[in-house]
């Protein structure tokens, strides 16, 4: 009963500071002891790589040769040596042509039409689309990019079969086209099911009083439906923006070809790294990837503050 | 303003379930009618057909005189209130009064200046420019009023208008209701599932049970003569007793109690057949002194009802309730005796009322 005594704030904000310090009660030791094999494997994995990245980009290192060796701090030679090079802004220009064209625009749009296509319907016809989409999704990097080749190859590619047509070859003559539906088909799941989510949180209500008002079709996704998933829409550009923008995936069907013009970041940083040897130059263009990667992130973020 | 008729209204989900069963119902203009029955009677869905917010599987829907069956809801010229307001959140209030107009292209400052009026109208002018999660309930309820009155529509339909209130404001929201539908007087069909708020606020009402109108009428008519034992037992704040009785010549015979014929029914009954003898506890008089022709027992539960007392009666194993003032309340175990009016008691054969 002593504890009835004291003013409920003392003994709420003593409760607090306990709970806040020490919830389970283990002692420090102990809870350290419990977390310890996570922080070292995320160290091993994580925290080192990216840091050794950041010493490799300062650095000559060299696959081969004297530098791989005894290689030397260069200081931002790199760096220079990147940013003033035509191939690297021209991967970083295709880079966005990738992203733009096949997240940003591509996948967005097509994840948002079958969402919207399929919210109200159930049965076999959802079940068969959801699962084709998602089975593009889901399928090993490795494997799509085989049945992708075999359907644009020149010579017997599937495409030329059912077109009736001979040397038609969209991979040489339309790369980033190719590059830019293959991507779009590969990761439309996605968005289509944060988006059938997101359009499962509309209030019927609302758009059945949108009807009523006798608004069409695009009124009710103007004026209903956008304003409710704009949060989705932006944390689903975040995404699959980064997503894209690192994928490695257009290599399998390309190589980065022909004559470069698939060449996107991703890929140029392996070939002038393991291709080329260049291991720290190759190591400042990651670490460039990844501060646009920081700004990319950081715009949408501000965005999705400024929502309310 | 319209007339709002329906014609052998039907309604089969997908699935075989029937949520209106061929209705016949007609609203005349400017009636503030009510559709009144428990979950799943098929009363939202009735709402909404007429809303054309569900397709009809059968029937017509009339408006005025344009029969709008096969229109979208947008082409039926009607408006609806929500059971949750459904404003939309990202609009201040201005906007949202004014969004079906500017959806039938109204210029910016005619339908502004029609959403100041009709806002004023409601007590609105100090909160034109906040979004709806910055109001209460009631303010929240009469922004969706007023964007259904700014519409000028031919009928308004209300579906559970006041279920989101807290019990004291939908009270006073009940009363301000009635007030605005009168002095607006267009055709509005509300659809509730508390029988005090139908009462209350309707000009007319119909009972629905399993997609049937089991009743239409004026809430005095519903209250006072339900046609059948379903609208007796679902009408009141405390249900109608329904006692199984034999008709014994001139009298009744009921739980063991001799019972005088209630006067709708004189000179309709026949020696010997099973009835159902029906009397809102409000039209039982207690005593505590026997009197003839009355249910006599013992006194099981009192409950309190503020100015009133509901006593319940252990009449040879079965219970009747009676109302009794405030004062008179009796203690548990006393005798009592519950005489039934002549002029308001009830007899129903197979459910149905025995009436001339």
């Amino acid at each position: 009963m002593a504890q009835a005594t004291l003013p409920p704030e003392v003994l709420d904000d003593a409760k607090a500071r306990r709970y806040s310090a020490d919830a389970a009660g283990l002692g420090r030791l102990r809870a350290g002891a419990f977390v310890a094999p996570a922080l070292a494997l995320i160290s091993l994995f994580l925290v080192f790589p990216a840091l050794w990245v950041l010493y490799l980009g300062l650095s000559n290192y060299r696959l081969t040769g004297a530098a791989a060796a005894a290689p030397q701090l260069v200081g931002f030679d790199n760096f220079v040596k990147a940013l003033t090079d035509p191939e690297f802004w021209n991967s970083t220009w295709l880079t966005f042509e990738f992203v733009l064209g096949s997240a940003v625009i591509g996948q967005v749009v097509l994840g948002f039409l079958l969402a919207w296509i399929m919210r109200d319907r159930t049965g076999p016809l959802k079940r068969i689309v959801e699962g084709l989409v998602i089975l593009a999704w889901i399928l090993p990097s490795a494997v799509v990019s085989f049945l992708w080749v075999a359907l644009l190859d020149r010579d017997d590619g599937t495409l030329n079969t059912l077109l009736h047509s001979q040397d038609f070859a969209p991979l040489l003559d339309h790369p980033m086209l190719s590059i830019i539906i293959f991507n779009i088909w590969r990761g439309a799941a996605f968005s289509m099911m944060l988006y059938g989510a997101a359009l499962g949180n509309v209030p019927p209500s609302h758009l059945e009083s949108a009807r009523l008002a006798g608004a069409s079709g695009w009124q009710q996704l103007r004026d209903v439906v956008f304003p409710h998933i704009r949060g989705h829409v932006l944390t689903n550009l975040l995404l699959i923006s980064l997503w894209t923008f690192n994928d490695f995936t257009p290599f399998l069907l390309t190589a980065g070809g022909p004559d470069g013009k698939t060449e996107v970041l991703a890929v140029h940083v392996y070939q002038v790294a393991l291709q080329g040897g260049e291991l720290g130059y190759g190591a400042a263009v990651s670490t460039v990837i990844l501060l646009i990667n920081l700004v990319v992130a950081v715009f949408y973020l501000r965005l999705l503050r400024s929502k309310k | 303003m319209s007339a709002i008729e329906l014609r052998g209204l039907t309604k089969v989900y997908p699935g075989g379930v029937k949520a209106l069963d061929s209705l016949d119902l007609a609203i005349p203009d400017g009636e503030f009618f009510a559709l009144l029955g428990p979950s799943g009677c098929g009363k939202t869905t009735l709402l909404r057909t007429i809303a054309g917010l569900e397709t009809a599987t059968g029937g017509a829907v009339v408006i005025g005189d344009r029969d709008v069956t096969g229109l979208q809801p947008g082409a039926r010229d009607i408006a609806m209130v929500f059971q949750d307001y459904a404003l939309f959140p990202h609009m201040n209030v201005t906007d949202n009064i004014a969004y079906p107009l500017r959806i039938k292209k109204v210029g910016r400052a005619a339908r502004q200046q029609k959403a100041a009026e009709v806002g004023a109208r409601l007590g609105l002018e100090q909160l034109m420019d906040r979004r709806p999660g910055q109001l209460s309930g009631g303010q929240q309820q009469r922004v969706a009023l007023a964007r259904v009155m700014a519409t000028q529509a031919q009928a308004f339909l209300f579906d559970e208008p006041l279920s989101n209130l807290d019990a004291r404001l939908r009270l006073e929201a009940r009363t301000f209701l009635k007030k605005l539908q009168h002095e607006l007087g267009v055709t509005t069909v509300f659809v509730t599932h508390d029988q005090a708020e139908a009462l209350a606020m309707a000009d007319r009402m119909a009972v629905m049970e399993s997609g049937h109108i089991r009743q239409i009428g004026t809430p005095a008519e519903v209250f006072q003569r339900p046609a059948n034992t379903f609208v007796a037992g679902f009408i009141g704040s405390t249900p109608m007793n329904l006692l199984d009785g034999v008709v014994r010549a001139d009298t009744l015979e009921v739980t063991g109690c001799k019972l005088a014929v209630p006067q709708s029914a004189e000179g309709l009954l026949h020696d010997g057949e099973k009835i159902v003898y029906g009397v809102r506890p409000e039209y039982n008089v207690y005593s505590a002194e026997p009197v003839d022709g009355s249910l006599g027992g013992n006194v099981s539960i009192v409950e309190n009802l503020g100015a009133s007392y509901l006593v319940t009666l252990d009449v040879n194993g079965v219970l009747v309730q009676a109302v009794v003032p405030e004062g008179h309340e009796p203690a548990i175990g006393d005798e009592g005796y519950a005489l039934p009016r002549r002029d308001r008691a009830l007899i129903y054969r197979d459910g149905e009322l025995v009436s001339a």
